[in-house]
């Protein structure tokens, strides 16, 4: 996997398309494509940084990003939200889960510059105020917290799932949660806090 | 010497109480070091060495020095031999990770490559390459024996000869080991993910040669440890360096790749065992050769026999050396291997005597908590539904039950100081140097107070996880954290309570003796409807306040903690599945601080060894020496869909505080491994139980 993170830093977009402009075959199928790589080579050549606008929790923010800038690392290096985690930093563990347009997404896997127009929510924008969504308060009347390492990134996954099902089955908060790791161990507490949390919301 | 009040009498202490923390979890807002950010900030990252087994001949620096954004570069150490993949060999400081990262890509490292070996297998053959020159791979410890183990197997009627093994583990805390360093002059703040705040402290200033009180640690939260985050590391002192060198702070934190590779692991244990049971189901003896590995260090012990008493035993235990990443203390270091291993082996020699593996187990079985346990476990898990006749199953889906028992120490001691703090506009204050991993120990701290003073937990403040007040308390280990800090914290504000009823008692002109607390208020004990509220009788200190020390009192504690747990499986012989139905925790803790926090402690601790017993395992390639799996991607760990039905149920015996953090993790690979058991005659006695293991046992059995 480290190879992976290597191979993203040493290749450039340039070289890339540099790459494929000269390959035989690559021009064989994509006739146009030497044109645009020439033309992709002289603008990323200048263009190392972008200045985006996004939209989180709610308010614009302007910044400056490189390419390789993922959604985290905007969140919790420029925009000083560092309730979103880094845990994996592979897409696999859910701590940097946030919702974009209504979905929950991993913020290590999303790069920054892709997510300009989009409606962004973090945890840090869950509550009203000083008043706890009723997913927060029901994480901690059930004890949904250990080390709370996990927890902005459970307690969005489950925010966003209560949206989409007022009414989740046990195991459709196990389904719900299933993007989301803990190593604590706090997965009951999280399914009694889901459920207890849909219950309320509910009723209110 | 005082005591805890009783069940009856206590109006916190052992109810179910909310973490103090909670808002600040569930917010995002509560600061990690991870989570830092100092004006000026620098990014740390370290450069690893890629060979299991290499001599550093030399270091070049200069390209990696000469990036833009680079700030320092410092080297572990210019003569050093690596021993594993991952072993430190410098590090880098700039003013981004990813230039970091850039930068350490430009140290040119000539290294003089050697031979490895990553197994225990053929680390023990001869010839094998050596792990450090100076030593062989095996390092046998000497032989104890007891009673006599050749009379014991004549008078048998049963015997068993079996190899038991388990794998390692890797801790894979969700923040990883790092720290934030700044320095100003000849002091240094560091913000640590740490278990012991003290303790980094104390090995900081011995590095650096620095008086103690100039050297501050933070640990406001901490994003799991289960024991390997005891001291800096090699990281936390190149993260010093590299702010002195830079003049400026450095965040450095473990990349997820170096977290399974480099700052510790859950050693194997495996263990050859010649066992005998009388026909009337007593163990009579165990004939053991043990060994693991902690990788290119020691520390593969662990206890056997387990629990249960033996009269007749001989062993050998042997750490081996390998080319991997070192062992470090992991949730009650050698208990989860030891309880697998006998566990396994007690529930072979019942089933060979034909005897109700829990009535072979309560014969031999000393301990009388325990005794009282098995009782309940047994009948919430349904224990009379186990299979009979487990090698007659039919069918593809089975399902079985097992058991598993374990036994701890906790019961904490001296070395905490702490004070409490009665402000006159009604302020508590109780600080301390414990930190809190996770456990809950803020909160329990809080009910302590809060039951000494007749307030709410919430309206205590709990100032931990700071060096600075220099009130020390020990590292968060072997689950002592609530049994060392809580009867001092009881003391303080037992005698801060005495001093207030003083200055309520001259006001009220009253016996100080004759005042109580309760709700909020100071009353006449025998005439309720004389009272002052808090906030009246704090008032009374005018421009003074209450300031009050701990003591450390042993009469609050007690040692020995004992579980049992029961699980129930089904098992999928057309995939190899296992799938965990319910596991049964009965749990003794001791006294019950918050019942809430310590219910979330079992499930932690089942849960864990339910990951052990059939995911986790750190998979070394020989050919080349690396880690397979060092992402949570393929290091595989439960989830949400894995998750049985867990029962909790603490087993509360006495009124003195233990431990709880490690022992619920214990028994629980034991009770799943005899339940696949149960399900389908299929004996495993090596963990972790995966589908290729199921499909390749069904399939001999078959055969």
């Amino acid at each position: 996997m480290a190879n992976q993170k290597e191979e993203r830093h040493v290749i450039s977009r340039r070289g890339f398309l540099k790459g494929m402009g000269t390959g035989a075959v690559a021009t064989a199928i994509l006739p146009e494509l030497p044109s645009q790589s020439v033309e992709a080579e002289e603008t990323t050549q200048e263009i190392t940084e972008a200045t985006i606008t996004l939209h989180i929790n709610g308010k614009d923010h302007k910044l400056t990003v490189e390419p390789r800038t993922t959604l985290l690392s905007a969140l919790r290096d420029r925009l000083e939200l560092t309730g979103t985690k880094q845990v994996c930093d592979r897409g696999t563990c859910g701590g940097c889960t946030v919702i974009v347009d209504g979905r929950t997404v991993y913020a290590c896997m999303t790069l920054a510059i892709d997510m300009e127009g989009k409606n962004i929510r973090t945890i840090e924008g869950l509550a009203a105020g000083d008043e706890l969504h009723p997913v927060q308060e029901a994480f901690i009347e059930k004890d949904a917290l250990m080390c709370g390492f996990c927890t902005p990134g459970f307690v969005m996954s489950v925010a966003a799932l209560l949206e989409g099902n007022p009414d989740p089955s046990l195991d459709e908060v196990k389904e719900g949660v299933s993007g989301n790791m803990c190593r604590c161990g706090t997965y009951p507490r999280v399914f009694e806090a889901a459920l207890a949390a849909a219950q309320q919301m509910r009723g209110a | 010497m005082s005591s805890w009040p009783s069940a009856q009498e206590a109006k916190v202490l052992g109810k179910r109480v909310t973490r103090l923390s909670g808002v600040d979890k569930v917010t995002g807002r509560a600061k990690y070091t991870y989570d830092i950010r100092l004006p000026g900030l620098l990014y740390g990252k370290i450069l690893r060495c890629p060979y299991a087994s290499a001599k550093i001949l030399s270091v070049d620096t200069s390209k990696a020095e000469a990036l833009p954004g680079v700030r320092a570069v410092v080297v572990v150490d210019e003569n050093k031999t690596c021993r594993f993949v991952g072993d430190e060999v410098a590090a880098v400081a700039a003013t981004s990770t990813d230039i970091a990262e850039d930068a350490i890509r430009l140290i040119e490292v000539e290294y003089d490559i050697g031979n490895y070996v990553v197994d225990e297998q053929t680390s023990m053959k001869p010839g094998a390459p050596k792990v450090h020159e100076d030593r062989e791979n095996v390092r046998p410890g000497g032989v104890n024996e007891q009673g006599s183990i050749d009379d014991a197997f004549a008078e048998a009627a049963v015997t068993l000869e079996a190899t038991y093994s388990t794998q390692v583990q890797t801790h894979m805390c969700l923040e990883t080991h790092g720290h934030v360093v700044e320095w100003d002059g000849e002091s240094m703040t560091v913000w640590a993910s740490t278990q012991a705040v003290f303790g980094v402290r104390g090995s900081l200033a011995d590095h650096f040669e620095l008086p103690a009180d100039q050297v501050r640690v933070i640990t406001e939260h901490m994003g799991g440890g289960f024991g390997s985050k005891f001291g800096p590391g090699v990281e936390g002192v190149l993260a010093a360096r590299l702010a002195k060198e830079a003049e400026a702070p450095v965040k450095l934190m473990l990349d997820r790749k170096e977290e399974f590779l480099a700052v510790g692991n859950r050693p194997s244990a495996i263990a050859e065992i010649r066992a005998a049971a009388s026909k009337d189901g007593r163990l009579l003896a165990m004939d053991m050769k043990t060994y693991g590995t902690g990788g290119a260090s020691g520390g593969a012990g662990f206890p056997l026999p387990y629990v249960y008493t033996v009269n007749n035993r001989r062993r050998q235990h042997s750490d081996v050396f390998i080319n991997a990443g070192n062992a470090r203390a992991m949730r009650a270091p050698g208990h989860p291997q030891a309880s697998f291993i006998m566990e396994s082996m007690m529930d072979e020699l019942a089933y060979e005597l034909g005897m109700d593996p829990l009535e072979f187990r309560r014969r031999n079985d000393p301990n009388e908590v325990r005794q009282g346990q098995y009782t309940v476990g047994a009948r919430e898990i349904g224990w009379h539904r186990r299979n009979r006749n487990p090698r007659e199953m039919k069918g593809t889906l089975r399902r079985g039950i097992g058991m598993g028992c374990g036994l701890w120490g906790g019961g904490g001691g001296k070395g905490t100081q702490a004070r409490c703090t009665i402000h006159s506009d009604g302020t508590v204050e109780v600080v301390t140097g414990t930190q809190d991993l996770g456990t809950g120990i803020r909160t329990a701290i809080a009910i302590v107070a809060a039951e000494g003073l007749g307030l709410a937990p919430e309206q205590i403040h709990v100032r931990i996880g700071d060096s600075q007040p220099g009130l020390p308390s020990g590292g968060s280990g072997g689950s002592t954290t609530t049994a060392s800090v809580t009867p001092v914290i009881k003391t303080a504000v037992d005698k801060a309570r005495v001093q207030l009823l003083q200055w309520v008692a001259e006001e009220m002109e009253v016996e100080a003796t004759a005042l109580t607390v309760g709700d909020g208020k100071i009353f006449l004990a025998d005439d309720l409807s004389r009272n002052l509220s808090w906030k009246e009788a704090t008032s009374l200190l005018g421009t003074d306040m209450i300031v009050t020390e701990g003591e450390w009192d042993s009469n609050l504690r007690q040692s020995g903690v004992a579980g049992v747990q029961f699980a129930e499986v089904e098992v999928d012989l057309q995939t190899g599945q296992i799938q965990p139905i319910r596991i049964v925790a009965v749990q003794d803790c001791g006294l019950v601080v918050n019942r809430l926090t310590a219910e979330s402690q079992v499930y932690s601790g089942v849960i864990q060894g339910l990951s052990w017993a059939l995911l986790e395992d750190r998979i070394m390639d020989p050919s080349t020496g690396l880690m397979i799996n060092p992402d949570m991607e393929y290091y595989k760990v439960t989830g949400s869909l894995d998750m049985p039905d867990i029962q909790v149920i603490m087993y509360d015996t006495h009124r003195k505080v233990t431990g709880l953090g490690e022992p619920p993790v214990i028994p629980t690979a034991g009770a799943i491994a005899n339940a696949v058991f149960n399900a389908t005659g299929l004996r495993f006695r090596s963990i972790p139980i995966t589908p290729d293991k199921v499909l390749t046992a069904y399939k001999e059995a078959n055969a």
